[in-house]
């Protein structure tokens, strides 16, 4: 017995911590591999992956064995599908089953490379990124390539088209466009305008389909749910032979000691792991002015608050979200109350307005979407009535010729009944 | 009650004295006969007018029927659990999404108050009653009041006989019927009752001139206002009539003298002041202000040119008033449902909405014949024998049957006021005709007893030798036609019934039909459909339908809609009618704008339940395109042509009812010996039988797939 309740108090906290709504960051990673070679040759961007808490699961793809989930319950967080050859997925994966993970909110990294398979570009395209159809392609740029040692080619080329950029990143791979109808996906690598994509070993014989800065290199996706996916051209960016070699683009005379493949990787893994830009909207209240419980149902005209707390994950805890663009909506339709919310620096967003002289089922309305973060939408339904009978004015000012009227009206009425009953 | 009456009382021995007393109460006088007889038969009457509306109960269950009565049910509901001060200012939410309605300023409470009324009443009397079966029993419960008033009436006008005889007509009349059978829980269940009562009352003030009566008169009118819009009728046919009368007495003799003028004065300066919309009394106002204007001066040609001056004077000021009350917007025109009155075809051209309507369509001929039967012919009679006596009374009656008459043949579901009027007339004949035929055949022995003295009055028409001279013919003629009048009256009675059991009795929310060996096939899909709404959606779902579900959906669904049968907002019902005319894609974009969670469509192909959403449809395109010029009506129709098959428009084929309505039905065989995709209801294999649905899936469909319940889909997540 005593067994059984030492078993279970040290049961106690790893159940606490398997249950952690609170922590928005992934734990548990399934890597997909073509073969295990990749798991050595690529040991720096997992071992910075498993230095911040990461728990790797590598599996070859076509692996029998593999699931995403058992007993409807996803095995996984997030998955990285570093097989960019895999025609066929082992076990009960397919295409479906990866964008079905993805779509219940879970995170996913793919990177291409030179022939990548149909299947990977199926989910590529399924996630609004087309690789080029033409699979002998690369990307070519014969003025943003890297020096290197073997002249002559310029596959590998040296971007620097990012956001902060520090060194160059390097890059060996196959190019996409984003498609133009999804409005989520964002590059985040793109090619100079010199670059082409066009298979560099045969003659171009017409023009390539995809050119210049269109070419996008490596592109991220938030989807509606926050689920993140990195899309790359590249597998071989994040080897560790990419991440420790020098660089020094054609025509710029400093050459780097290390290229920025590593600290892009791990600034954008991290993004993509909800380590970063994470946000949370909890204790959503409104109430009257001067009350504290939350009404069924607002009149016309009442003076309301309305209260929301934002915060941030930074990888380790909550911190209280500053901003000053947090808005809500007094909405039916179209919104009829517009108010940017004031904040105490303590994660606390709050605002008060006047219900507009309108009746109806209002809602209130936070769409907070900013480049980087999780997408707030918050929208919480009230109905708003009319006065009761006995809340309007006892007597209108514009009514008085009303007033007048009837006891003009009931007067003479008076006067004749009494004055007819007198004469018969 | 003639028998307690009759009875003196002696304390000793009460049995005994009864039983002595039993023989000679049995042997009444004549008149206590009479008495006894009309009693006897009033409450036959009352009671037969009650049973002959549970039909509903008794083919199907206690339920409400239709559409509307819903409403009034939820209301009811509504007002027995919370009170009437919040029933007074309910604010619905759960309707016309996101707009919501205020309930209570915009019904007529009478019919809710009523049941309300009686429901506590039952409860007090310890009869613990579920507030559905009195809101059921509610109409046939007022019917039968109403054939008491319509005896009261007749009596009135003309006698007790034409009083016993009009109860008995309006008891089963399936005109009255149609809308007050057990479950039909609608406004005019009790309108009619009060629209008979105030009428009775005010012939019954005009009559006996007093005052009490005419109070309560206006009681019996303010029941009506409560209780139906239809009370404008009454208050344009008051006026109507006085104004016939007034033309009638052209001389006025009593009426020019100082107090009637001073009474009447009061009288209509009050009734114009309740009414000033209506524009009878105001001209009825001048008449009487030029009357006394006339008094006044005393002369003639200073009359007259006050006249001149006036009349110019005021035509030119109510023509500038109007003009520019008219173009700033401050004067609204007539309502379009009062325009179609005027003008049957107004509608039609202008207003969709209530030209969509079944009820508001104009009458059929058969309709007529179906709901009268040989009331059709006896009112013409009717009218006859009002005529030859004619008295403040009988004009008040004529007057509103032919107007009534007028109203019933602009539009369908005014039968039913035209109703009272027709069976009254009609009982005029049947009684008048009646009594001068017996009095022919009982002549006879009234000649061989005391001479043909007595008999000559009542007919005036023909004159007293024709009679000495053709007695014996006349007498079997009597007979015959006698007969003939009970023939017509039992094959009445014989057509009411059959009407009432077998076309007004349908709840319509339940349908039967005849299966293939005979039987009786009860589909119970909207029952269903709502049901699985309540317990399988959201509590906020929001649900999208065409309005003529809306009331349904809210009181057995329970759920929020978007637009229902309170047709207040032409734009919102045209913004449905526009997505469900629309392609998937822009559909979603107008649902999404909505908030809707769910669409409900109503769907006839496997039944062949033919007043489905698809034949529904065209309303929905003019509705929409009404306010959404986008949606035109030619884009659905092939050569003018209403089609579903493989020639049909384009547009018609992928446009989102006929998505939602066939969606997956070309899987479907119906009917043997016919290809998969064989719509039942129009007759035709259907032109699109590969739907895919990409913003919405199929959520649920019922049995017999007469409702089909479609989830709209959240954006696409990637």
């Amino acid at each position: 017995m005593a067994k059984l309740i030492f078993l279970f108090l040290t049961l106690i906290p790893i159940l606490c911590t398997s249950f952690t709504p609170e922590k928005p960051s992934d734990q548990r990673i399934l890597v997909l591999l073509d073969d295990f070679a990749v798991k050595s040759s690529h040991s720096l961007f997992f071992k910075s992956l498993q230095s911040r808490g990461f728990d790797l699961d590598f599996k070859l793809a076509d692996d029998p064995k593999i699931a995403l989930q058992r007993y409807g319950q996803y095995l996984y967080d997030a998955l990285v599908l570093f097989s960019p050859t895999i025609e066929r997925f082992g076990g009960s994966i397919d295409a479906a089953a990866i964008l079905d993970f993805v779509d219940s909110g879970h995170d996913l990294i793919v990177a291409a490379d030179n022939n990548a398979s149909d299947l990977i570009r199926e989910i590529a395209t399924e996630c609004g990124v087309d690789f080029d159809e033409d699979t002998s392609a690369v990307v070519v740029d014969h003025s943003g390539y890297a020096v290197s040692a073997t002249e002559g080619d310029h596959t590998l080329i040296a971007s620097d088209d990012f956001i902060k950029s520090d060194a160059p990143v390097l890059f060996q791979g196959i190019g996409h466009s984003l498609n133009p109808s999804n409005s989520l996906v964002l590059k985040v690598l793109s090619a100079s305008p010199t670059a082409f994509s066009a298979n560099p070993k045969s003659k171009l014989t017409s023009p390539p389909s995809l050119l210049g800065s269109s070419i996008s290199l490596v592109s991220v996706i938030q989807a509606r749910n926050n689920a993140r996916i990195l899309i790359s051209g590249s597998l071989s960016m994040f080897s560790n032979r990419f991440f420790n070699s020098g660089v020094q683009k054609a025509g710029s005379p400093t050459k780097h000691d290390k290229s920025g493949n590593e600290q892009f990787f791990t600034e954008l893994s991290k993004w993509v792991l909800h380590e970063r830009g994470h946000l949370k909207a909890v204790n959503v209240q409104h109430h009257k002015v001067g009350e504290t419980n939350e009404p069924s149902i607002y009149r016309i005209n009442d003076d309301l608050e309305y209260s929301v707390e934002i915060y941030e994950w930074s990888g380790k805890s909550w911190e209280p979200y500053v901003a000053d663009d947090v808005q809500v909506q007094f909405y039916m339709m179209s919104p009829y109350v517009l108010k940017t919310l004031s904040n105490d620096k303590k994660g606390h967003f709050f605002t008060s307005f006047k219900v507009p002289d309108v009746y109806g089922v209002f809602q209130f309305k936070v769409e907070y979407d900013r480049l980087g973060y999780t997408s707030l939408s918050l929208s919480k339904q009230i109905p708003v009535r009319p006065f009761r009978h006995n809340e309007y004015e006892r007597f209108i000012p514009a009514a008085y010729p009303y007033y007048g009227a009837a006891f003009s009206m009931a007067m003479p009425n008076t006067i004749c009944v009494c004055a007819v009953r007198t004469l018969v | 009650m003639a028998v307690t009456t009759s009875t003196p009382t002696s304390p000793p021995s009460m049995a005994q004295d009864l039983l002595n007393s039993l023989p000679k109460t049995l042997k009444l006088k004549t008149k206590q006969q009479e008495l006894l007889i009309r009693v006897a038969t009033l409450g036959l009457i009352y009671i037969l007018a009650f049973i002959t509306r549970l039909f509903s109960v008794l083919r199907y269950e206690s339920m409400i029927h239709e559409f509307d009565p819903y409403f009034n049910y939820r209301t009811t509901l509504y007002l027995t659990e919370h009170g009437f001060s919040e029933f007074w200012n309910w604010f619905d939410s759960d309707s016309w999404y996101p707009l919501g309605r205020i309930i209570g300023g915009t019904l007529y409470p009478g019919l809710m108050l009523t049941a309300a009324a009686l429901y506590k009443i039952l409860h007090f009397l310890r009869f613990a009653v579920h507030i559905r079966e009195v809101c059921v029993l509610t109409a046939p419960f007022f019917a039968s009041n109403t054939a008491i008033v319509a005896y009261f009436f007749g009596k009135e006008v003309w006698d007790s006989g034409a009083g016993i005889v009009a109860a008995a007509l309006i008891a089963i009349c399936p005109g009255y019927i149609s809308r007050s059978v057990a479950g039909s829980y609608d406004n005019e269940g009790v309108a009619i009752f009060a629209l008979l009562l105030t009428f009775y009352l005010f012939v019954k003030a005009v009559n006996t001139g007093s005052l009490s009566w005419s109070l309560a008169s206006a009681f019996g009118y303010f029941y009506m206002v409560s209780a139906w819009g239809g009370y404008v009728f009454i208050i344009n046919l008051v006026p109507l009539y006085v104004l016939v009368l007034l033309i009638r007495f052209v001389g006025f003799q009593h009426v020019q003298s100082g107090e009637h003028m001073a009474a009447m004065g009061v009288f209509f300066l009050l009734q114009a002041a309740v009414s000033c919309g209506s524009d009878i009394w105001i001209v009825l106002q001048v008449f009487f202000f030029l009357d006394w204007v006339k008094h006044l001066l005393g002369d003639v040609k200073l009359f007259q040119a006050f006249l001149r001056i006036t009349v110019t004077g005021a035509v030119s000021v109510g023509a500038i008033a109007l003009g520019v009350g008219m173009a700033s917007g401050y004067i609204s025109p007539w309502t379009g449902r009062f325009y179609s009155l005027l003008d049957p075809t107004y509608a039609k051209d202008h207003i969709p909405i209530i030209a969509s309507v079944s009820e508001h369509q104009p009458t059929a001929w058969s309709s007529f014949m179906f709901d009268f039967h040989i009331l059709l012919f006896l009112f013409p009679a009717g009218l006859y024998f009002c005529f030859k006596r004619l008295s403040d009374a009988t004009i008040f009656v004529v007057m509103y049957g032919l107007t009534s008459m007028y109203f019933a043949g602009v539009m369908v579901r005014l039968i039913l006021v035209a109703t009272p009027a027709v069976c009254l007339i009609s009982a005029i004949a049947v009684s008048a005709t009646v009594k001068n035929l017996t009095r022919v055949v009982r002549a006879k022995v009234q000649t061989l007893q005391s001479g043909s003295g007595k008999g000559t009055s009542a007919s005036k028409g023909s004159s007293k030798g024709v009679i000495d001279n053709s007695q014996p013919f006349q007498k079997n003629g009597a007979m015959l036609l006698l007969l003939g009048a009970f023939y017509l009256l039992s094959r009445y009675a014989i057509h009411c019934t059959w009407v009432t059991s077998e076309a007004y009795s349908s709840p319509s929310i339940v349908l039967a039909a005849r299966g293939a060996h005979g039987q009786r096939v009860i589909f119970d899909d909207y029952r269903e459909a709502y049901f699985w709404l309540r317990q399988n959606t959201p509590p906020d779902a929001k649900v999208m339908s065409w309005w003529d579900y809306g009331y349904q959906i809210t009181a057995m669904g329970n759920r929020t809609v978007i637009v229902d049968n309170n047709t207040w907002n032409n734009t919102h019902i045209a913004t449905v009618g526009r997505a469900m005319s629309s392609y998937e894609d822009e559909a979603y974009d107008i649902m999404k704008s909505l908030d809707v969670d769910y669409v409900l469509v109503v769907f006839g192909g496997v039944t062949g339940y033919s007043s489905d959403d698809i034949n529904k449809f065209l309303w929905m395109v003019r509705i929409g395109g009404g306010v959404f010029p986008v949606i035109k009506e030619p884009d659905y129709l092939v050569n003018g042509e209403y089609r579903v098959d493989k020639g049909a428009a384009p547009k018609m084929l992928n446009c989102l009812m006929y998505k939602l309505s066939y969606y997956r039905f070309g899987e479907l065989t119906t009917e043997y010996g016919k290809p998969p995709g064989y719509d039942r209801a129009r007759g035709v294999e259907i032109g699109n039988k590969d739907i895919k649905l990409e913003y919405l899936e199929e959520a649920f469909t019922t049995q017999n797939w007469i409702v089909r319940i479609y989830k709209v889909k959240p954006p696409k997540n990637r």
